[in-house]
């Protein structure tokens, strides 16, 4: 196969690991909040469930889990799902990963904020989500920027694991040209692919990381 | 026309008994120091005042209105939050380590909080932070970020942001302990002005000639009770009690 023909398969495939990308970030991040709030919750039951969840998320592989939610609703439930639930399958997997992992994130850059931030907020008034929304958060992001730019370029590489429930997104074609072929070509162009992604992901978190450097 | 009253505040952390039975008024525009050694409870007093921390028992009354009143049982009950939100108007507090914004530019500082609590429009706030600002003799820092500022500028932007909200009363707990010597004067200067004005302030300090300068009323505490208090000629100068008179020695150079 020229080159050029291998690019454009590739390419292909990438858009499809693209997809995975985005759509897992739009849905774990925001969910992500929500699943470190259940995790300081003051209610033990709720609080409990979601560090139960959490530890699942983290204590099994990745690979595992999105197996379970490709398959679990036949094996369970007898339910057929048609060709389409792959994808939908993989995100599902992937957003309930990694929602768990920056919920600890979360956690961690909420409960090292400063209780005086708390205290000054509540003396000028300003309500218990007021208080949330524009004086902590704004701070626990320039904190965890560095930790969720690691989880986001794990990501990147993750998405290659969709390839077990047969996805076809860049790896999942590699591996098939490759095996067509006999040769390693495939791979090697993969390889530079989930590299310039990175690197265009390394900029991007380093120019946010430029826009919160204006206070320390 | 009282401001505040306390009366019967008691307050424990599990056990152990920090505020036994204080009792106290303050009336407008008048200025009391308290003083009194390391862990006698002047942060915990205060820290019930401004509702920071919830009291055991007592009542908490402000301007005439009661945020906290006995219930039949002895124990501390709290008026509803909409009450309680009102009530928190009427005053402000400056810490210790200013817990300054840092996310936000000095006059954010000053007017984030009347524009999105007071609703005050933005032009009206603005016009409210510069007056303040240029008072606190930091007109050119405007526009800076706290971390860019000295330990003595960050306390006075954050004493003009208590103020900008207009409070009836503001508490200070020892404004001045996290600034390095040479940077005392400027605050104590400024509450100086404050007081000249008529402001009404509560101020804990272990500043002894300052709290005899600037209070008409020193209240000397020591394990959780108010042990002597009266006009600072007498309890600084001339304390009577042995306790305060042994506190006041180790000021003595
Ligand atoms: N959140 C808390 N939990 C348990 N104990 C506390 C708490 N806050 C204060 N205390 C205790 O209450 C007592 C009074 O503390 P407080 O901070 O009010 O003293 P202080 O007079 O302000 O002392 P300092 O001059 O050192 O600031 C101390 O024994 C302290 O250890
Ligand atoms: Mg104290």
């Amino acid at each position: 196969m020229p080159l050029s023909l291998l690019i454009q398969k590739l390419s292909e495939g990438l858009l499809v690991s693209i997809a995975i990308f985005t759509l897992t970030l739009i849905f774990s991040l925001p969910l992500g909040l929500l699943v470190a709030f259940g995790r300081m919750a003051k209610n033990p039951i709720l609080r409990n469930i979601v560090k139960f969840y959490i530890s699942i998320m983290r204590g099994t592989p990745l690979m595992l889990q999105l197996m379970v939610v490709y398959f679990g609703p036949y094996y369970i439930f007898g339910i057929r799902l048609s060709h389409g639930y792959r994808f939908i399958a993989a995100i599902i997997g992937f957003v309930l990963n990694y929602a768990a992992y920056f919920a600890e994130i979360y956690r961690g850059g909420i409960e090292s904020m400063p209780l005086g931030q708390y205290e000054a907020a509540k003396l000028l008034g300003y309500s218990k989500t007021q208080t949330f929304f524009r004086i902590i958060l704004p701070q626990v992001i320039k904190r965890i920027l560095p930790a969720v730019t690691n989880e986001v370029i794990t990501l990147v590489k993750d998405t290659s694991l969709a390839f077990v429930i047969s996805v076809m997104e860049m790896f999942a074609l590699a591996k098939a040209i490759a095996a067509a072929q006999t040769n390693m070509m495939p791979f090697i162009v993969a390889g530079v692919f989930y590299y310039i992604f990175n690197y265009v992901v390394a900029f991007a978190s380093e120019a946010l990381e430029k826009r919160f450097s204006y206070y320390q | 026309m009282k401001i505040l009253e306390i009366k019967h505040l008691s307050k424990s952390f599990d056990g152990l008994t920090v505020l036994k039975d204080i009792s106290l008024s303050v009336e407008e525009g008048q200025v009391i120091g308290i003083i009194g050694p390391s862990g006698s409870g002047k942060s915990t007093l205060l820290r019930c005042a401004t509702m920071l921390e919830t009291m055991d028992s007592g009542e908490l009354i402000y301007l005439g209105e009661h945020a906290v009143t006995t219930g039949d049982n002895g124990q501390a009950v709290y008026a509803p939050p909409a009450k309680l939100q009102e009530i928190q108007r009427y005053f402000g507090l400056v810490f210790q380590n200013f817990n300054l914004f840092p996310h936000f530019s000095v006059i954010k500082n000053i007017t984030d909080a009347l524009i999105t609590v007071q609703k005050k429009d933005k032009g009206e706030a603005l016009a409210i932070g510069r007056e303040l600002l240029e008072k606190m003799g930091l007109a050119d820092k405007e526009n800076a970020y706290p971390y860019q500022l000295s330990g003595g500028q960050q306390q006075r932007v954050s004493i003009a942001r208590a103020l900008a909200l207009n409070p009836k009363i503001l508490f200070f707990d020892e404004p001045t302990s996290a600034l390095d010597p040479e940077l005392t004067g400027e605050i104590l200067k400024v509450i100086r002005q404050l007081a000249a004005e008529r402001m009404t302030m509560v101020i804990v300090t272990h500043e002894m000639s300052f709290a005899r300068d600037v209070a008409d009323h020193i209240i000397f505490m020591n394990d959780g009770v108010i042990v002597e208090e009266g006009p600072p000629e007498i309890v600084i100068n001339n304390p009577q009690n042995e306790r305060t008179r042994a506190f006041l020695k180790r000021f003595e150079n």
